[in-house]
């Protein structure tokens, strides 16, 4: 049988707000344990919350963001459960009205073979605001278990996507572009390390074909998007396994273990709590209005779809190099300040996506991080359109600048890679060439077509690779056949 | 002196006639002799108490006084006050000292009034008696072998007893009216959000708040200057203007309406209570007063609606103790969920494991919507009930209590007739209204309580109501023979 893999995304985003979401107390990570929990944070009779009105506008950016339904009335709500990193025994957190309702998000997924994706719409069921928890440190203490109630209130904005998802890579690709908006607006550092963006996957399988989803089990502890792939393809090969077998497939929670690769149930859906949700009597309902969208838009960047139907509209690149270049923010950045430092829009773009970055991911780091900067970009793209150097020297001269040799020209001049664009010495060099391969002139003569490029080649070899091959080409074939 | 309206003391004090010290050290004497046997104190902290007189004293002596400087103010131990214990009447919270203050207690700290100790209330605030109080119960200074009622049981005996010169208590469904009723002094619930609830250990959060027990009318609206105002810590707080509560006092009542409920004079209600009822009434039409007859047609759905939702909210608000951060946490366990269900068995009392119970059943998936969802609904047609009332009437009057206090240990095995207690006075927390409780004479030489209902925001025309019947009437001057 002919199986379909059927997956829906619960992405929790840690908002970039200096302060909680219900209290004054800092949100920064890393602190000594409890000195960040105010009174609030550690819930002592009688506090109370008041709501961080910063972790609005961040949901009302990401509702814009994605196109969404920003509801004019929202309500927080209790989520009941006893966990010891839970100060007050309940989360606050949006239930029946939540914050951002319906929304989309396109993503680009690479096909198999480079250079190409196809696109696909993602479908958001919702985002809603709510508290992190603290956190349970087990053995800094020998036999007991300790709590740091640093992270607690800590706001996130809770973004669930429709089951619309088909193939581990549609997935990633959509976390991957979930990630990126989420910083690309500003509203969550996306640092998945230390937890600010964090994923839940909800898989399930069915013959293809079928329209009726099947049971799903939900993967959590997804800290890396290499581990989100590797969990997918576990979980639905096991899934598919199972029902080929003939079991049969129980809602459950599952682990990841990043170690064996593999997923494990943690508990099932009988064993789930009755939350027994009811709206928080101690804040009003949250209410947006028209304004405080339009207010709310003024802040923001310009979007990457806007931004990528620009890059095809003013730079005339193709819908996929626009899209590559407008994956991330920083990325875009580096490509517009290649531009605007004088280099010619379609080989920026090729250099960005192609060398640029190739040399990145080797070297694991970001655009930012780049050794290379967009202006040194440019004025080594400007040297190959002015005829200054080849391609081939302009590889060279970039290893150069990301090794910190100095500047272009003083590159090319050290090494002497500089082209020759002077035709008389160019010509002489070819007569000396056509001289002393006068068999290869003969071959040519007689209706061999390979036998130029085979001068070419020696003509370019003679001159050290400086020759300008356009103009090699050009004395070559008038004197050959002229 | 010890009968003296805050406005005597305020003015004694500005002449020099006496200082801070004096009458705060009056007051701790009297506990000193009263209070073991009354129980309406469960901490003191004298040294405290007699340094902020000392500092209000200077206060006063630098020309910087403000109305209540250097006013021994009993604080309901709901309130959390940096460094006193803070109990809400628990044994989860028997050890707890609070590490910051209520807004309600910065507030008198601003007004350089003096905390003269915490009084002793039903275990979070849940009963109509002061018995479920983890610290025993208190004593109606009327009668000793009576309840003074609940919650705000203690702040209660120390006004009637003249433990205090006025206190603080807190209304989630009467606990500072009934009180006021059985003990025969002077109490106001404001309306929901006027006074912040920052600090102020939650029972019901949407129904909770804060109110002056005092001597008199005029008292009480000292007091609301003082407890009253925006706080942007409570997200219910109301951003309103300040008021001045004492403004409208002497206003004459002529054609004031009063509406009379006749719900409110139905079976349940003792016939003797009724009829001190009435004769205040009458008094009131002496002065002026219209009386017109109105109906409260959903006022029985209030109890049962009252008993859904303010035990769901106080499920989840109690939900903290659990012996993680602070609190009592039981000596012996096993693991986790041990350490949690001992820590609840033992640390709170039957009542609000009760009420913990019918909440958490409420709340529960497949209940919800037949128990809280319907009383929601409820308890928007009772607060319609007086939008209609208010559009025929100014104010509200009726019983504050179905009847006088109750002997201790009378209704203490019976919930159902315990929350009976709170007939009249639930439906005006359920609607967030203000109301009040003013004595209105006696039956068998205890005190009965006239309830004052009135609209929104309407506090100062409802203080201005019981001013006037305290001009035309003593009632309130009279208290209990013996502790004189």
């Amino acid at each position: 049988m002919q199986w379909e893999v059927v997956i829906g995304l619960e992405t929790h985003a840690q908002l970039q707000t200096n302060t909680k979401i219900f209290s004054g107390a800092s949100t920064a990570f890393g602190a000594e344990p409890n000195t960040q929990a105010c009174e609030v944070s550690i819930a002592l009779p009688g506090v109370l919350p008041v709501l961080n009105k910063e972790a609005v506008n961040c949901a009302i950016k990401f509702g814009l963001a994605v196109n969404a339904e920003i509801a004019p009335r929202s309500v927080f709500a209790r989520k009941n459960y006893f966990y010891p990193d839970l100060p007050k025994g309940y989360q606050i957190s949006q239930y029946e009205l939540p914050v951002v309702g319906k929304g989309e998000v396109t993503i680009q997924v690479p096909a198999v073979g480079k250079n190409s994706a196809y696109e696909k719409v993602i479908h958001i069921t919702r985002a809603h605001l709510e508290e992190d928890a603290g956190k349970s440190v087990h053995g800094a203490v020998e036999g007991m278990s300790g709590i740091d109630l640093n992270r607690a209130g800590t706001p996130l904005l809770e973004i669930v996507t429709e089951p619309d998802m088909r193939s581990a890579a549609e997935a990633v690709a959509y976390a991957k572009k979930l990630h990126e908006l989420v910083q690309w607006i500003g509203i969550c550092d996306g640092n998945m390390q230390e937890g600010s963006f964090r994923c839940d996957v909800n898989v399930s399988v069915r013959p293809k074909g079928s329209d009726k989803l099947g049971t799903r089990r939900e993967i959590k502890n997804l800290n890396s998007f290499k581990f989100m792939q590797q969990a997918i393809e576990f979980e639905t090969r096991w899934q598919i396994e199972t029902l080929e077998d003939g079991g049969t497939i129980q809602q459950a929670t599952v682990l990841f273990n990043p170690d064996t690769g593999e997923t494990r149930a943690m508990r099932s859906k009988e064993e789930a709590n009755d939350y027994r949700y009811f709206p928080d009597p101690d804040l009003l309902p949250l209410e947006i209005t028209e304004a405080d969208k339009t207010r709310v838009k003024a802040e923001m960047p310009e979007l990457p779809e806007a931004m990528k139907a620009r890059f095809e509209a003013e730079y005339g690149l193709t819908a996929y190099d626009a899209a590559t270049l407008t994956a991330s923010r920083d990325l875009a950045a580096y490509f517009v300040a290649t531009v605007q430092a004088g280099a010619e829009a379609k080989p920026a773009a090729n250099w960005v996506m192609g060398t640029v970055s190739a040399k990145l991911n080797a070297e694991e780091k970001n655009i930012a991080e780049s050794p290379v900067s967009a202006v040194q970009l440019a004025s080594l793209l400007k040297r190959i359109t002015d005829n200054t150097i080849s391609n081939n020297a302009a590889k060279q001269v970039f290893e150069a600048l990301w090794a910190g040799e100095g500047d272009v020209d003083a590159i090319i001049e050290a090494k002497g890679l500089k082209q020759v664009s002077d035709s008389g010495a160019i010509e002489a060099m070819i007569d000396e060439v056509l001289a002393a391969n006068a068999a290869m002139v003969e071959e040519f003569k007689a209706g061999k077509e390979k036998a130029f490029n085979a001068l070419v080649g020696q003509a370019m070899k003679a001159s050290k690779g400086k020759a300008n091959p356009a103009q090699v080409n050009e004395i070559l074939k008038k004197k050959l056949t002229g | 002196m010890i009968n003296s309206s805050l406005q005597t003391l305020s003015q004694m004090l500005a002449d020099k006639q006496i200082s801070s010290v004096e009458l705060t050290q009056t007051f701790l004497d009297r506990i000193d002799a009263l209070n073991p046997e009354i129980n309406a104190y469960v901490a003191l902290d004298k040294e405290r108490s007699i340094a902020q007189a000392k500092a209000a004293d200077a206060r006063i002596a630098a020309g910087q006084a403000a109305p209540l400087t250097g006013i021994p103010i009993a604080q309901k131990d709901i309130f959390c006050a940096k460094g006193w214990p803070t109990t809400c009447g628990s044994k989860m919270l028997a050890h707890f000292v609070a590490p910051y203050d209520a807004h309600v207690i910065s507030q008198f700290d601003a007004a350089g009034a003096v905390n003269l100790g915490k009084t002793n209330m039903d275990e979070f605030a849940m009963g109509s008696s002061n018995e479920t109080s983890y610290f025993g119960g208190v004593k109606n200074p009327w009668d000793f072998t009576r309840v003074p009622g609940g919650s705000s049981g203690g702040s209660a005996a120390a006004v009637a007893a003249r433990l205090c010169a006025a206190a603080t208590g807190t209304d989630t469904g009467g606990s500072i009216r009934q009180p006021a009723s059985l003990c025969g002094f002077t109490g106001l619930k404001p309306t929901y959000g006027v006074v912040s609830r920052y600090g102020m250990i939650a029972f019901a959060s949407s129904l909770d708040q804060a109110g002056p027990m005092a001597k008199s009318a005029e008292d009480c609206a000292l007091m609301m200057n003082v407890m009253a105002g925006f706080d942007e810590r409570d997200s219910t707080s109301l951003n309103r203007k300040k008021e001045d509560y004492t403004r409208d006092l002497n206003k004459p009542l002529q054609g004031l309406k009063i509406g009379l409920p006749k719900e409110y004079f139905a079976e349940g209600l003792d016939i003797n209570v009724g009829k001190v009822v009435m004769d205040a009434v009458a008094e009131y039409k002496k002065l002026g007063a219209e009386i017109v007859e109105i109906s409260l047609p959903n006022n029985g759905l209030s109890i049962p609606v009252y008993y859904v939702l303010a035990p769901a909210e106080a499920s989840s608000n109690l939900s903290r103790y659990d012996g993680v951060r602070y609190g009592y946490r039981t000596p012996e366990y096993t693991d986790l969920m041990d350490m949690y269900c001992k820590t609840r068995a033992e640390g709170f009392g039957a009542e609000v494991k009760r009420r913990i119970l019918v909440g958490t059943y409420v709340l529960s998936a497949g209940y919800y919507d037949a128990y809280y969802l319907k009383a929601q609904k409820i308890r928007r047609l009772i607060a319609q009930d007086f939008v209609e009332a208010f559009k025929q009437c100014d104010v509200i009057m009726g019983p504050a209590a179905p009847s006088t206090a109750f002997k201790s240990g009378e209704k203490v095995d019976d919930p159902v007739a315990m929350y009976l207690e709170d007939l009249y006075t639930i439906a005006v927390n359920l609607a967030g209204l203000p109301g009040m409780s003013v004595p209105a004479g006696f039956s068998n030489g205890l005190p009965v309580g006239l309830q004052i209902i009135g609209n929104y925001f309407d506090e100062a025309r409802m203080l201005n109501v019981a001013h006037q019947y305290q001009q035309a009437t003593d009632w309130h001057l009279k208290m209990p023979e013996g502790l004189a």
